[in-house]
């Protein structure tokens, strides 16, 4: 041994450190990104752990058809149902609670059909139909979609039975406000996207803050005994991370126009 | 019209300070297509020509396909690629879904029937000039389909640069089989898309400008090298 030896040493660990500079292919809702908390996240995830985390971004049916096939190694979406049945299937390994976010009603501000005064969001809606005001529905089976059709169907509605004021326009989060914004109608957000979103119009706020709208991610790994490729050991990793303190941290301080955005809810398993 | 002057303003600014993140994406977007480019043509070229000296049974027919395979809508190919190469089709195994060789595959399939077509179309004209000579030289077919390529090589340019147009412009493809991962497989169209799904038009606006300019560019550059366009060089 001589005096080399600490930085060969020091030197070799860095080079691994590079080898293992691994990435992996997560599958995220639109809302996750289309909010801000992506670029706060990933950047001290690769900090961290080293971790580079692609994200693929679509909405939660295309996801979980994603972890189906085994196109990507996890899936961080929002539907409580789709994701258990995804999970009793067999195509994925289990399912970890990360934080959790609110829908809100959007509407134009002269509000035609007055729903700020409602005291529920399942009165909102069935005042929107009754005025039959407009109403854009994001219409692409993304869990904000499947939120919005329970809660018609919890209102008593079928929206297969609506005239040419329900309008589905088969998008994403962005493009589905970006529609709304250009026709003055009411639509259903989360609450990241809005915030977050440039193009408002003259939309704003109308309801907020019933039980009802409160809206879980979830972290669901891919199973690797139907996908051996998948990489199991990085994605438990990042189940790690986004499970502990620092996820935490930057989760409940994420913040726009002063707005506290997602609130972190992982347990200690 | 406030969003233009200020993606003007923006897609400026992002030029002239060679904004890290924008050098990225223009660089992704021109490798793959560049190179998409270089393949349909390579495949295209000689397809075109061949179409041309050959006469078989059901030529018309394939020609006509072949023009209305331009019209292939992106978004079809896309699927259809995203399908084959899903780690649950055919080719799953080689795991190059997400991939800049998966965009680069997408855009060979739309841009080649262009090249071809164009080619053939172009080739046709001067093969009605050639015919005589090139058989009395009793020359073989592959000699007629280099000698044609050689001739109409300016004219074959322009069959390149449709391809390079309508490739470069491309989302529907590739945002499907790239999947627009940052850093990965972003390139300007997809990054005007998830600009414009934010709202943020007046930022979408000004990758828009780097965009055309870009095709300008290149369009430019390609007819000066191929030096076309001159008095007494036609």
């Amino acid at each position: 041994m001589n005096w080399k030896f600490p930085f060969a040493t020091l030197f070799s660990l860095l080079l691994a450190t590079m080898v293992q500079a691994a990435e992996i292919r997560l599958a995220v809702t639109t809302s996750f990104q289309n909010s801000g908390l992506s670029d706060v996240l990933l950047p001290q995830i690769k900090k961290d752990i080293g971790l580079d985390v692609q994200l693929i971004v679509v909405g939660t049916g295309q996801a979980l058809k994603l972890g189906e096939a085994g196109d990507v190694d996890a899936i961080l979406v929002h539907s409580r149902k789709a994701e258990e049945a995804f999970l009793k299937a067999g195509f994925g390994t289990h399912r970890r609670e990360i934080m959790y976010n609110d829908f809100i009603l959007i509407g134009p501000s002269s509000d035609p059909a007055q729903i700020s005064e409602a005291d529920t969001a399942v009165t909102a809606l069935q005042k929107i139909a009754a005025a039959k005001a407009p109403f854009v529905s994001r219409g692409d089976d993304s869990g904000t979609h499947k939120k919005e059709l329970s809660l018609w169907q919890a209102a008593g509605l079928d929206p297969a039975t609506f005239g040419s004021w329900y309008r589905a326009a088969g998008a994403g989060m962005g493009a589905t406000l970006n529609v709304a914004s250009g026709m003055d109608a009411y639509v259903m957000a989360d609450r990241a996207s809005w915030l977050n979103f440039g193009n408002k119009g003259d939309l704003k706020l109308m309801f907020a803050g019933d039980p009802v709208l409160f809206n879980q991610y979830a972290f669901i790994p891919v199973n690797p005994q139907r996908h051996p490729h998948v990489k199991t050991a990085l994605v438990a990793q990042l189940e790690d991370w986004l499970t502990g303190e620092t996820a935490a941290r930057l989760i409940n301080g994420y913040k726009i126009n002063g707005e506290t955005l997602f609130t972190f809810n992982a347990t200690k398993p | 019209m406030n969003d233009i002057a200020q993606g003007t303003i923006d897609a400026f600014r992002l030029i002239f300070t060679l904004d890290p993140d924008l050098l990225e994406v223009v660089g992704l977007s021109l490798r793959v297509t560049v190179t998409a480019v270089l393949i349909a043509s390579l495949i295209g070229l000689p397809l075109g020509a061949w179409l041309v000296i050959n006469r078989f049974r059901f030529r018309r027919q394939t020609i006509a396909v072949l023009n209305a395979l331009m019209g292939l809508p992106p978004v079809v190919v896309g699927l259809f690629v995203y399908m084959m190469l899903s780690r649950s089709g055919p080719f799953g195994v080689f795991g190059l879904l997400f991939t800049p060789t998966a965009m680069i595959i997408a855009q060979v399939i739309i841009i080649t029937p262009l090249i071809a077509s164009i080619s053939h179309q172009t080739i046709r004209d001067l093969w009605a000039e050639y015919h005589d000579l090139l058989i009395s030289l009793n020359t073989s077919r592959w000699q007629r389909i280099t000698a044609l390529l050689w001739d109409g090589r300016r004219a074959l340019l322009t069959a390149m640069l449709a391809g390079f147009g309508r490739a470069i412009g491309e989302v529907g493809a590739i945002m499907i089989v790239g999947g627009n991962i940052d850093h990965s497989t972003r390139v300007l169209t997809t990054s005007i898309a998830l600009e414009t799904g934010k709202g943020n038009f007046a930022f979408a606006m000004g990758l828009g400008f780097v965009l055309i300019t870009l095709a300008v560019t290149i369009n430019l550059l390609m007819h000066s090298l191929s030096r076309t366009e001159r008095a007494s060089v036609w």
